[in-house]
């Protein structure tokens, strides 16, 4: 394959978060009934009118704008036309040659090197229905149809797999942030085409290229390139030649088919929707939505090293996912400790969201109550031990975690009386290890300690009780 | 005192604010002339007897109760293009047998505000592509004044209910004359409002730049009434324009003083039947003589407008006619196998050849590779004529011209010639393409008694312009209160 340069391009189709759909009052939520969620104009009735939503423009515009495009002053709605069932015109209203947004591009990073991947353009287009296929008939469920969909269009500027894949990943990152998608892969909110083709090293012109359609996993577009790029390269390397066509990926036998060439592909005739006027947005609309952009992942990896002082490898995991970002910083509210909250947000509330394959939007234990939790451990209310023991109950029946030390009398013995009853205790119980410390072995001082711990329920400062043990067997 | 189903709506409310007559009344007078004369004319579709019946008794015990909103108790008939709420909305085709309409056009949701009767549904050309009505999957709809011809189209059902006394008034649908030249050719008003003055939602499309809805009527005072109730600003169409509505009724004079009115050169230049050109020059005097100053003026790229039209019109009914597929309503053909085979068959047996003709223009039209030889050069026409009558407008208020070069054709004359059809839009079509209002008046007849009408064209939004015209002339005129009368139905024994 060495003897071979890799060019690829991304469509992603990306569902955005609005209220209701792109041309009716029609609600936008997943997973309801079938046609529930229909109306004339999105079933495509006799008659019926699309009417814009602004929301979408804005969405739009403001993905735009965090990718750095340039925003058309005037665009404009074409017809694209052509049948299939899951269309209810037959037409899919979209933008043609006057798209909301120009150029543009996604930082990626490889193997430890970053670069930008451009992009050409982003339109806006509505959704189409969705086909379901049963034993010996086949549904349509419009619910889907005339849902806002966002096309983002890359320059053909990737070179391997990872670079598509890591495209994805920032792509939908700074979506995410932006708040216009959830880019919910599993819920079909955020889709991928690929166009991948192979020219020998030295040749400057592309060369012919494939389309695979409709992929819903990162991980999908992934298997696929690395399967189209040797296909294309057997195919070339055995003397013979490329076919533009479209191709489908088959995830089960982990291969790419042939669906169409371009001998049969459809003439869309495009024309400007006359039921819709031209999208015009003045400069200070522009201005005003981008003043009021989101932070960016980038800013608030920054953001989270210079004025909280975390190191740079949490802030890099505390930022990467915007969700958890969001709590890290719900909870800093309740506790302004960041180093603290930051080692458990990425150890006990990461390590639990995988172990339960939760959200984070779904953990059981709220900012407030984490908060909370850290604030009793760092001022020593309770020791480690302790808050990893209320922290899981938290987990198990929530409430709050003063609450659950109050309850349970979890709280941190520093009385020095009372330890020293227990300390007095433990000397008396174990007089082999307390000969063993004062002949110098480390090892007898922390069994010491855990006796100590033990017979009082766990409750006693650590560092006391050694303290306290030193003193008393006399090598303090 | 005229039978009630003679009135205009105006009158009919007169009587009713002055309890002369009800509302059941007048659409009992409705039905008994349907039932007399419409098994020969075969204006109506659909008549919705006892809905409206109902209808007009609640109007009735309504105007007992106060009410007296402008169009209460008014039976209308309406072209089966606009979707009524539970009523069928076929289109005159057979792709839509069996479709009822879950929702009201706005235009029809205002009547209703206003007070209608909804009578029945007329016959069209399907999809109102047609300049006869002859192209409907349910039949030839007759001209009243000679049953052997045509009554134009494409809102020939609508223009021969109203004609005929089987309706004291009708909506069409007009996208390069449907409203206006049926109307001339039946004896009838009809008036075009300028694009985006009544609002397209539910209005089946054919072409979506070019199409509007307007009152078909028996004078100009109805016209005026009915788009009032009709006119304004609509959210669910963006094309719909914000500008405020006049006072029509307000605009309708009697006299002509300080009104200038155009001649277009290019209209009066041979090619008209003698006696459509005897019947304007009389028109023209008579605005004259009430007080108007005449100009000439020019609109050079009349010639090219029947092709920009054709092109525009079929691009777009190609694309708008694409959802009758069978899938979610309407017609679907048996055997099929696939979806390809669904479509393919659907289609072939539920559209109508002139429709058929219609999209496979479109299609063509919009291929890749002809887009800008035809398409986007129909769009520099369209602005080049749109132009031609900004200008005009500079120098006259309003224009009068004919409607059609000719009267009434007979029956399957033109079926044959979609050619010659065409050519017979050639003073309507610029009026739609500019975006313009136009109002057809009768204006007299020919020498085999057909009607003749006159049409007024006036600026974007310049309805009361038009409306004064049409008033004052009519008010001067009698040709108006002109009815076939019993003959029609005689002459077809
Ligand atoms: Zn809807």
């Amino acid at each position: 394959m060495g003897e071979y340069l890799t060019t690829i391009g991304l469509e992603v189709h990306v569902q955005l978060k609005t209220c209701s759909k792109m041309f009716c009052a029609c609600s936008t939520d997943f997973g309801v009934d079938p046609n529930t969620q229909v109306c004339p104009v999105c079933l495509g009735y006799p008659g019926s009118m699309p009417v814009m939503n602004r929301e979408a423009i804005r969405l739009t515009v403001i993905s735009g704008l965090m990718l750095g495009c340039r925003i058309n002053p005037q665009s404009k709605f074409d017809r694209k036309s052509y049948f299939y069932p899951d269309m209810p015109k037959n037409y899919q209203i979209t933008q043609y040659d006057q798209p909301l947004c120009l150029g543009g591009g996604v930082e990626i990073e490889v193997e430890g090197v970053s670069r930008t991947v451009g992009l050409t353009r982003i339109h806006l287009e509505e959704d189409v229905a969705k086909n379901n296929h049963f034993a010996t008939w086949s549904g349509i469920d419009f619910n889907r149809a005339g849902v806002p969909l966002m096309e983002i269009v890359s320059e053909p500027d990737m070179e391997t797999p990872a670079e598509a894949f890591a495209y994805l990943q920032a792509l939908r990152q700074l979506l995410v942030y932006a708040g216009v998608s959830d880019c919910n892969l599993e819920e079909g909110k955020m889709r991928c085409d690929v166009n991948v083709s192979l020219r020998p090293r030295g040749q400057v012109e592309l060369g012919t290229k494939a389309e695979i359609k409709n992929l819903n996993t990162f991980k999908g577009v992934f298997n696929a390139l690395e399967f189209e790029i040797h296909r294309q390269a057997d195919v070339l390397q055995g003397g013979g030649r490329i076919v533009q066509e479209t191709r489908r990926w088959d995830a089960d036998t982990g291969q790419t088919y042939s669906m169409r060439s371009k001998e049969d592909a459809h003439d869309y005739r495009y024309f400007p929707e006359p039921d819709l006027m031209p999208v015009v947005l003045p400069p200070e609309v522009v201005k005003e939505w981008e003043s009021a952009l989101p932070e960016r992942p980038r800013q608030r990896r920054e953001r989270f090293v210079n004025d909280l002082g975390l190191p740079e490898y949490d802030a890099g995991v505390l930022a990467a996912d915007k969700d958890v970002g969001d709590y890290f910083e719900d909870t800093l509210r309740y506790v302004k400790r960041p180093k603290a909250v930051s080692n458990w947000v990425m150890t006990d509330v990461l390590r639990t969201l995988s172990e339960q394959n939760l959200p984070i939007t779904a953990f059981p234990v709220k900012p407030e109550a984490l908060g909370e939790l850290i604030e009793l451990a760092e001022t020593k209310v309770i020791n480690s031990n302790t808050a990893k023991q209320v922290f899981g109950i938290m987990l198990a029946e929530g409430g709050g975690a003063k609450a659950i030390v109050a309850a349970r009398g979890l709280a941190q013995v520093s009385d020095t009386g009372l330890i020293e009853k227990v300390v007095d205790q433990a000397i008396a119980e174990n007089p082999k290890s307390v000969e063993d410390f004062r002949l110098g072995k480390d090892a007898a001082l922390k069994h010491l300690i855990g006796q100590v711990m033990r017979l009082s329920k766990g409750k006693a400062n650590p560092q006391m009780v050694g303290e306290l043990l030193g003193k008393k067997i006399g090598r303090g | 005192m005229n039978a009630l189903n003679t009135l205009t709506a105006h009158d009919l409310l007169a009587r009713m604010q002055q309890g002369e007559c009800t509302s059941e009344s007048a659409v009992r007078a409705i039905l008994d002339a349907i039932g007399r004369v419409d098994p020969v004319l075969h204006s109506y579709l659909t008549v919705n007897a006892e809905a409206s019946l109902t209808q007009a008794r609640e109007a009735d015990a309504a105007r007992r109760g106060g009410d007296d909103r402008p169009l209460l108790g008014v039976p209308i008939a309406v072209k089966d293009v606009l979707n009524v709420r539970g009523q069928p909305c076929t289109c005159a085709s057979k792709i839509l047998k069996g479709y009822v309409a879950p929702y009201d056009a706005t235009a029809i949701a205002r009547l209703r505000a206003a007070g209608a009767v909804f009578v029945g549904r007329t016959n069209m050309d399907e999809f109102a592509m047609g300049s006869t009505t002859e192209n409907s999957a349910y039949g030839v709809t007759r001209n009243p004044w000679a049953t052997d011809h045509v009554p134009g189209g494409s809102s020939g059902g609508s223009a021969v209910a109203v004609a005929a006394d089987e309706a004291i008034a009708a909506l069409g649908t007009d996208t390069g004359g449907s409203i206006r030249q049926p109307a001339a050719f039946c004896g009838c008003v009809g008036l075009k409002p300028s694009y985006g003055r009544v609002s397209r939602y539910g209005l089946t499309a054919y072409a979506s730049s070019l199409d509007q809805i307007g009152p078909m009527t028996k004078d100009v005072r109805d016209a005026a009434l009915l788009l009032q109730a009709m006119a304004g600003y609509d959210p669910l169409d963006s094309s719909s324009l914000p500008a405020p509505v006049p006072d029509f009724a307000a605009a309708l004079k009697t006299d002509l003083k300080g009104v200038t009115l155009g001649l277009p050169r290019e209209y009066f230049v041979g090619g008209l039947d003698p006696d459509v050109e005897r019947r304007l020059q009389e028109a023209v005097a008579v605005c004259r003589q009430l007080g108007a100053t005449t100009v000439e003026v020019s609109l050079p790229r009349t010639r090219q407008a029947i092709a920009t039209y054709y092109i525009i019109a079929a691009a777009e009914a190609s694309a708008n006619l694409a959802r009758f597929d069978g899938v979610r309503y309407g017609f679907r053909a048996a055997g099929s196998e696939d979806p390809l085979s669904l479509y393919k068959r659907t289609r072939a047996q539920g559209f109508g050849d002139e429709v058929k003709r219609r999209i496979i223009l479109g299609t063509y039209v919009l291929s890749s590779g002809y887009y800008d030889a035809f398409y986007l050069r129909a769009q520099k026409v369209r602005a080049l004529i749109r132009n031609d009558f900004g200008a005009a407008f500079e120098k006259c208020d309003a224009i009068l011209a004919p409607v059609s070069p000719t009267p009434a054709y007979r029956i399957g004359e033109k079926s044959a010639d979609p050619l010659q059809m065409y050519l017979g839009d050639i003073f309507t079509v610029p009026v739609n393409l500019a975006g313009i209002c136009g109002l057809s008046v009768p204006c007299g007849f020919t020498a085999a008694n057909l009607p003749v009408g006159l049409q007024i064209v006036g600026p974007a939004l310049g309805e009361e312009a038009i409306l004064r015209v049409g008033h004052a002339y009519e008010n001067a005129t009698e040709w108006h209160r002109r009815r076939p009368g019993s003959e029609s139905s005689a002459r077809q024994e």
